[in-house]
């Protein structure tokens, strides 16, 4: 058998928490590629946040060597892949540069969103599916009717998947035979010119970036010039590779069929865009691989530096997080309500969360962040189309011909039980009923168009508060439907604060503003003059709280000639002080601004 | 050698018949081994320190409880100036007539009462020992043996206070014509019985105790005794001379188990450790790391002139390296809000501004 032969490219796909690094670790232990002595939990997982929420952020790509039960030994490229909607392009492009995917359903949860979601856009690209059972050691496991529910809803052959417990390294052999026996090798010629599929990259502050392709055709060697075929942009290569589990391994080239890594002192990430195509400059293909697009982000947000010194930090910080993440995008912006800071664009929510925390927990910074919003098409009376993603730019409603908002198709799925409560809350999210499938006696996927703006909010939060957790979401943008948007302002003691104001739909307006005002008070503490708190579209005041003037503030008594304790309060009480937001005479302290983010508690 | 200018001296007294359920000072139990103790430890102190005194305070605790031959014995040991203000704290339910006559003989000259309220069904409230009848006794008596300046304590904002309730204590207090009265608000501190068993909830809210606390200054005011600091109130030549140089930013020494001095710009505090006072009387720890700079200073100057009626001299504070413009910056929107005048030099606090005294001050030295 040739080399290509041996080689089979794969991911393994799963709904979040199914087990799918934990299903990587054992692979990787099974062929031996980390001792156990190395063996970290989630190898491949190794940002401190997707170990703690146990998700894949970025995918990760590895090469492995298995001795099969036929004698013969097999490379394996194991091609991480995030699981979160809000990565579905990175998911597709890892998946184009394989032939096969694991398919991980836990034994007791069974099908959910993420997972079908992943499963279609697998079969999108061709991939030999293989099903894995996994969780089978958990006393809830009901293996056999997960089988069954694999062959019914997706309709693969299922009855004979592995039933593993990744966790105990249960089975997995069994696994790793049907990897080889299952996925078919690598085609291509190694001798046509170069197309590599770019899948993922990131910053090394050593080699620059280092970029995770997939040959399809031709070879890759150090010193050739290569193109990127969507940016133009060129480069000589000055090592390739291909990826071991704890460094690189560097090879005197790559060739058709393989998975490895290119480093050509790439300064910017952004020449190096996930699902472009690399060829070699002087013998350059004639055609790029299929499906490359710019990823567009879908929320936007505002976020600042709670301390405004900070500013100079957080946009560091911002630039180093967009060296590895592509698909992150910033540009400055101020209010004058928090001063400096940037308006980002993230792919969606989960991503917005993920870089939030990244900034507060790897940079140390404390942030303020305001509503999320999605980008609005407004035309004008003038003919002229713009697009809205800050509230602060929402044009005069005297000139608005139509306003249009963002809609997705969501799937949620859930016990039978929770039927009514997910009806409810999309019903209360404007969300237009599409239909509801039974995938067994006892669970639905609900079929729903819901306005992005809806979901951005704290719909998950909800979704999981009335399911108890239960209910699986997964959402696909659609497209713009008219709407009747309307921008609502929160004004301080008279005054707008823009970093409050948001676009809402005319019906939710009242309770929407209500709410507001009434978290607000609850989050501004009292201070010398009293706050009136109000809510307005237009000139329109439609809701209004106050917060009455602090009263007392002193103390009483210094007691035995003890002022230190004196000077010492006072000193905490001007250390809060610069938590606060100075607007106009009003305090207002990070807390308030964050409330208005979760209306629902 | 130059004789330095008299000080002021706090003398800390830890012993309690038993602890008040809102109080979160040091104390112990009174206990004659640990007073003879104690006194012998305070003698030694006195010995050692090299000072001339013009104030001498005796606060606590229950200093009373030590005794006149006790006190006597310490009085003696002082270096005192003639016309030194001498001040004791006393419980009523501790104070008979041979003791305060044997006091006043000793050189005291001021005494102020802990009587918090001269309502019963509030003192039983306050878990105080002792009653209102006990209280206008022991207050008269202190006025009859001539020790000239009693003072009364009353506290504000307590269980079940109302306004008729603390208006009535007042009046009482000035029916009984004391020349001094301090007036504290109630603040339940962690790690007391009150806050554990949220006896909060059945105070006052901080909305009444505003109110409580200005219709006091104003029956005080009309009784002639005037406010001349946050909790303070006295005829005319009666505020405590003692209690001012805190304010004044003045020297004082310290003598006592958690007793704080103000040396040569130097802030300390004696352990709070009544073992530790008795094996080492003259140890005391700086509370601050070396001196305060000048910056510090004007601030703690500022920050303490302002718990005076009198306020806080520009000038003065200029003098001592503060920014007076800047201040008077802070101050305008202050003064438009009724929070703080401004006359004859002096920024003061007006009775809202000393209500949110620590807003205001906050805000005008920022």
């Amino acid at each position: 058998m040739s080399k290509k032969e041996h080689i089979r490219n794969f991911s393994i796909i799963a709904h979040i928490d199914h087990g799918k690094s934990t299903l990587a670790d054992r692979i990787l232990e099974q062929t031996e590629t980390v001792s156990m002595r190395e063996m970290e939990e989630q190898l491949l997982d190794n940002m401190d946040i997707e170990r703690e929420r146990g998700i894949t952020i970025k995918a990760r790509a590895v090469h492995l060597s298995y001795q099969a039960d036929d004698g013969q030994t097999y490379d394996f490229n194991l091609i991480d892949t995030p699981g979160h909607v809000d990565f579905n392009y990175e998911v597709s492009r890892s998946l184009a540069a394989c032939e096969g995917a694991i398919l991980v359903v836990d034994a007791s949860q069974g099908i959910e969103a993420q997972t079908l979601a992943n499963t279609y856009l697998a079969l999108e690209h061709d991939l030999e599916i293989v099903p894995v059972v996994n969780k089978i050691d958990l006393p809830s496991a009901e293996p056999e009717r997960v089988c069954k529910e694999i062959e019914d809803v997706i309709g693969i052959p299922a009855m004979d998947a592995p039933r593993i417990s990744a966790k105990m390294g249960e089975n997995i052999h069994a696994v790793m035979e049907q990897i080889v026996a299952l996925i078919p090798p690598p085609q291509g010629d190694d001798d046509a010119p170069l197309q590599a599929l770019i899948f993922d990259s990131y910053y090394d502050s050593y080699k620059g970036v280092i970029v995770y392709i997939r040959i399809k055709e031709g070879t890759v060697r150090p010193g050739m010039t290569i193109r990127m075929m969507a940016t133009g942009a060129e480069f000589d290569v000055v090592e390739v590779g291909c990826m071991g589990p704890t460094s690189l391994i560097p090879t005197a080239g790559l060739s058709a069929g393989e998975v490895g890594y290119i480093a050509a002192s790439i300064k910017s990430i952004g020449d190096t865009r996930v699902g472009d195509t690399v060829t070699d400059a002087n013998k350059p293909a004639a055609q790029p691989l299929p499906g490359y697009r710019k990823v567009n982000p879908m929320v936007f947000s505002g976020i600042y530096p709670a301390d405004g010194a900070k500013y100079g930090d957080l946009r560091e910080a911002l630039e180093k997080l967009q060296l590895n993440d592509a698909s992150l995008s910033f540009e400055a912006e101020t209010s004058v309500a928090l001063g400096f800071g940037f308006r980002c664009g993230f792919l969606g929510l989960l991503h917005m969360e993920i870089i939030q925390e990244r900034l507060e927990r790897e940079y140390n910074l404390d942030l303020i962040t305001t509503a999320p919003s999605v980008i609005y098409r407004i035309t004008k009376t003038n003919g002229e189309v713009v697009y809205i993603d800050n509230p602060t730019n929402y044009p005069d409603p005297a000139v608005i011909q139509t306003a249009e908002e963002p809609v997705v198709t969501a799937h949620i799925y859930a016990p039978t039980e929770f039927v009514g409560n997910i009806m409810e809350l999309c019903q209360d999210r404007r969300g237009v009923f599409k239909d509801m499938k039974y995938l067994d006696a006892t669970r639905v996927d609900l079929h729903y168009e819901l306005p992005l703006n809806e979901i951005v909010y704290d719909f998950f939060d909800a979704l999981k508060s009335r399911t108890r957790g239960y209910a699986s979401f997964d959402y696909e943008m659609l497209g713009y439907v008219p709407s009747q948007l309307v921008k609502l302002d929160i004004l301080l003691n008279g005054e707008i604060v823009d970093a409050l104001s948001f676009i809402v739909h005319a019906d939710k307006a009242y309770p929407r503003g209500r709410r507001i005002a009434e978290k607000l008070k609850e989050n501004i503490p009292r201070q010398l003059f009293e706050v009136p708190i109000q809510a307005a579209i237009g000139g329109k005041i439609i809701a209004r709280e106050t917060v009455k003037a602090l009263r007392k503030d002193v103390l009483a008594k210094c007691y035995g000639g003890d002022i230190t304790r004196k000077k010492k309060l006072l000193e905490k009480q001007k250390e809060g002080k610069k938590r606060m937001r100075q607007l106009g005479s009003v305090e207002v302290p990070q807390e308030a601004f964050m409330s208005v983010l979760k209306l629902d508690e | 050698m130059i004789q330095r200018e008299p000080v002021g001296l706090y003398i800390h007294v830890p012993f309690c018949r038993r602890k008040c359920p809102y109080c979160s000072f040091y104390s112990v139990a009174a206990d004659e081994t640990y007073m003879d103790a104690y006194l012998k430890a305070v003698l030694y102190a006195l010995q050692k320190l090299p000072y001339r005194y013009d104030t001498v305070y005796f606060g606590g605790g229950t200093p009373v409880l030590l005794g006149a031959k006790r006190l006597c014995r310490i009085l003696d040991a002082v270096d005192i100036c003639s016309g030194a203000e001498i001040s004791l704290e006393a419980n009523p339910c501790a104070v008979d007539a041979s003791l305060l006559r044997g006091l006043r003989v000793a050189g005291l000259n001021r005494i102020s009462f802990g009587v918090q309220s001269f309502s019963d069904r509030e003192l039983s409230a306050l878990g105080r020992l002792h009653d209102a009848q006990q209280a206008r006794y022991c207050v008269q008596e202190a006025l009859r043996c001539g020790i000239g300046n009693v003072s009364i304590d009353l506290m504000l904002g307590t269980p079940c206070q109302t306004l008729e309730s603390l208006s009535e204590s007042i009046r009482t207090a000035v029916s009984l014509g004391v020349p001094h009265l301090s007036a504290y608000m109630l603040k339940i501190e962690p790690g007391t019985p009150y806050w554990r068993d949220q006896v909060q909830n059945s105070c006052p809210d901080d909305d009444s105790v505003a109110e409580l606390y200005r219709s006091s200054v104003a029956l005080l005011e009309e009784a002639g005794l005037k406010q001349y600091e946050i909790s303070n109130f006295a005829r005319q030549g009666y505020a405590c001379r003692h209690n001012l140089k805190y304010w004044n930013c003045e020297d004082y020494a310290a003598v006592g188990p958690a007793a704080h001095s103000f040396l040569d710009g130097h802030r300390c505090a004696c352990p709070a450790e009544l073992d530790t006072f008795l094996s080492d009387p003259l140890h005391c720890d700086l509370v601050e790391e070396g001196t305060v700079s000048d910056r510090e200073r004007a601030w703690e100057y500022a920050m303490l002139r302002l718990r005076l009626s009198e306020g806080l001299p520009l000038s003065a504070y200029a003098a001592r390296g503060g920014d007076a413009s800047r201040l008077l910056e802070h101050a305008e929107p202050l003064i438009a809000g009724g929070f703080v005048q401004y006359t004859g030099g002096n920024l003061r606090l007006t009775v809202d501004g000393f209500l949110l005294s620590n807003e205001v001050t906050v805000r005008l030295l920022d």
